[in-house]
């Protein structure tokens, strides 16, 4: 298997550069202003591949606030940005069943 | 327990500080990622899909109520309360910010746990047989050999560059508790024809995307040779293992392409030139080692106490999981006893903070202060008076930890997957507990009897599904999960690979494949004292897939 991160860049829809937070791991996003947001819907959405190879260029070149950028697949439904996978939404969402510990078990 | 010296203190100690400036380093942006990312990985801090994990060594699977009260508290402070135990003897957290991490280490230093050399390219975490020192069918302690292995492979600058990552496993047992046969390299402790005791050297084996079992390269090694000849494997495949390509760069291909006899022959050649140098165990290197082993002091006891048999008459819960969890001790009166971290419906090995505490301290009152870790994913008091099993068992079960479904088909060993790990791309837990739930039953599940199902969310198999008597891969196309199952392999002294069933079958239709292939077991053993593994030895796969690809 490949992870994303090592995958050549193909793009067949809307997608967003992803990462992880480098002081704790978190999941986040580039934003139109080259910053990093936690939320999804703050991400700066492209469907052109060059776009995207730009920004996750521009991404990778400073590792200080996230690391391991990629570019990932979303779904635009009503101006709301949606992750376009299973790994994305556990991303987004956490495990998909309940943490050991937790309330919901 | 093994008791640590001034010189281990010191090593862990002097690992922490040096790891809290590289962190710190990182995080000021002197280091990029690129050149803190080996670091963090030689001290076990891996970035995952959504947070950091990171991956404490239990060597040899022993830990002490300290350092599992120490365990306990690092899922509180640093994580979200719960830990997971591995498939080799390791903890696992899922949550821990890196900006913590330093913090978390030296928590760890102050009980002697650590994080080194449990991930790169070097020798990992040795392993054993969970019921070390205490089984019936054991001849010595393999843990004196696995220490000393560990102490000789620890920051071994020879070995911390191999060509891929290097697993070693120990046991000293008749019954395989270990897997050695699907490990680097695994040692199997026995008797010669003139008595003495030795390892039948094992190499080869391995699990992942070319998956085998290993071959026997040395049926009889003296004790006296074991780090020499150990040594001149792994520079047979330091020197020929192959660098340019990840998929082969395992010891396991490199026996296999060579061929077990040249391979056998190349360490033969190596070994001759160093075995009677400074590698050579002499009695009092062993000794002193097995003299920082301490056992328990045991009582004068008789087997089956008057008060056991009562309980078990009396309390047939307590008697079922008896029946099931609690295994014989080689120590008249005593018993080891197996923690079910297997609950129906919970993640397969993880363990809450609170959990971990009780644990510690029932190990403390009852179980001279020893908790151990299997690869099975559960824990094990290995040394529990009869008298008291009892009352230890009305703990156990109120802290969800006596579910009596040890070795049967709800025992489920399974990765992390999806759920978790960046390198997955199906989950494994949900489809664990989804049969566990299918599985509830303790009554059909000791009908069944034993019957290991082992998932892995991809190829590279850290669920072990190859050697499950039923195996899960999770496969992805196109974006969605499929499972495929293979049947008739196991991990023990008979070590094989499972065969593949047929098509890889949609994530929700799992559950009912496999409930269709144990049913399918039912009709067709010869008697309710076959088992799964050895009906499927007997008939084949064929009978099994007609079942399932004509249902499905």
């Amino acid at each position: 298997m490949t992870a994303p991160q090592q995958q050549k860049l193909k793009i067949k829809g809307p997608v967003v550069i992803t990462g992880n937070r480098l002081g704790d791991g978190a999941v986040v996003y580039l934003t139109m202003d080259g910053g990093w947001s936690t939320q999804l819907n703050d991400a700066e959405v492209t469907t052109l591949a060059d776009r995207a190879t730009q920004l996750l260029s521009e991404a990778n070149a400073s590792d200080i606030d996230a690391v391991s950028a990629y570019v990932a697949p979303v779904i635009v439904e009503a101006g709301s940005i949606k992750p376009g996978n299973l790994r994305e939404r556990i991303r987004v969402a956490g495990p998909t069943f309940a943490l050991p510990g937790s309330e919901a078990r | 327990m093994y008791h640590y010296d001034d010189f281990d203190r010191t090593l862990v100690a002097e690992r922490v500080a040096e790891f809290r400036d590289q962190v710190a380093r990182r995080l000021s942006g002197q280091l990029t990622e690129e050149e803190f990312k080996p670091l963090r990985l030689m001290n076990g801090v891996y970035l995952q899909l959504h947070a950091y994990m990171l991956r404490i060594a239990v060597p040899y699977g022993t830990l002490s109520s300290p350092q599992l009260r120490t365990l306990a508290h690092i899922a509180r402070r640093y994580d979200r309360g719960y830990g997971h135990f591995t498939t080799r003897q390791n903890i696992q957290f899922n949550w821990i910010k890196l900006e913590e991490m330093p913090e978390t280490l030296a928590a760890l230093a102050e009980t002697g746990l650590h994080a080194m050399q449990t991930s790169g390219n070097c020798i990992r975490n040795i392993t054993s047989d969970q019921w070390a020192g205490v089984a019936r069918d054991e001849i010595e302690d393999p843990r004196i050999y696995a220490e000393i292995l560990r102490q000789h492979s620890t920051m071994h600058p020879e070995f911390s560059f191999l060509p891929r990552k290097f697993k070693i496993a120990v046991t000293a047992a008749d019954h395989d508790r270990a897997a050695i046969r699907v490990h680097d390299i695994g040692l199997r402790m026995h008797r010669n024809g003139a008595g003495e005791t030795g390892f039948e050297v094992v190499v080869g084996g391995g699990l992942g995307r070319t998956p085998f079992v290993g071959k026997t390269i040395k049926p009889f090694l003296h004790k006296r040779d074991l780090l020499s000849y150990i040594e001149a494997v792994l520079r047979v495949y330091n020197q020929y293992g192959r660098r340019d390509n990840i998929y082969k760069a395992r010891i396991k291909i490199l026996v296999h392409e060579l061929g077990a006899e040249k391979f056998a022959a190349e360490v033969e050649e190596e070994w001759r030139a160093i075995k009677d140098g400074a590698l050579a165990l002499d009695e009092a290197v062993v000794a002193d080692i097995a003299s920082r082993f301490t056992y328990p002091d045991y009582e004068t006891l008789t087997d089956e106490p008057a008060s056991l048999q009562t309980a078990r008459a009396s309390d047939r819960r307590f008697d079922t999981w008896f029946r099931n969890s609690v295994a014989p001790h080689k120590v008249p009166g005593y018993a080891i006893v197996t923690l079910s971290l297997k609950p129906e419906g919970a993640p397969p090995g993880d363990a809450t903070a609170d959990q971990m505490d009780r644990i510690a301290d029932l190990a403390e009152r009852y179980s001279f202060g020893e908790i151990r870790v299997g690869h099975e994913q559960n824990l094990v008091l290995p040394h529990v008076a009869q008298r008291d099993l009892p009352a230890l068992w009305t703990v156990l079960d109120a802290i969800g930890v006596a579910t009596p479904n040890v070795g049967l088909v709800s025992d489920i060993i399974a990765c992390p997957g999806l759920d978790y790990c960046s390198l997955a791309n199906t989950r494994s837990i949900p489809v664990a507990q989804e049969l566990t739930r299918r599985f509830r039953s303790l009554e059909s599940a000791h009908n069944i009897g034993r019957l290991h199902i082992n998932i892995s969310g991809c190829i590279n198999a850290c669920g072990h599904h190859h050697v499950g008597h039923i195996g899960i891969l999770g496969v992805e196309k196109n974006g969605q999960e499929f499972y495929q199952i293979t049947l008739g392999g196991r991990a023990d002294e008979h070590a094989e690979l499972g065969s593949l069933l047929g098509p890889a079958v949609p994530y929700e239709q799992v559950a009912d494949v496999i409930e269709d292939v144990v049913a399918a077991y039912i009709e067709l053993r010869v008697r309710p004292d076959e088992l799964f593994i050895d009906t499927v030895k007997r008939v084949g796969i064929e009978p099994f897939k007609e079942r399932v690809y004509a249902t499905h």
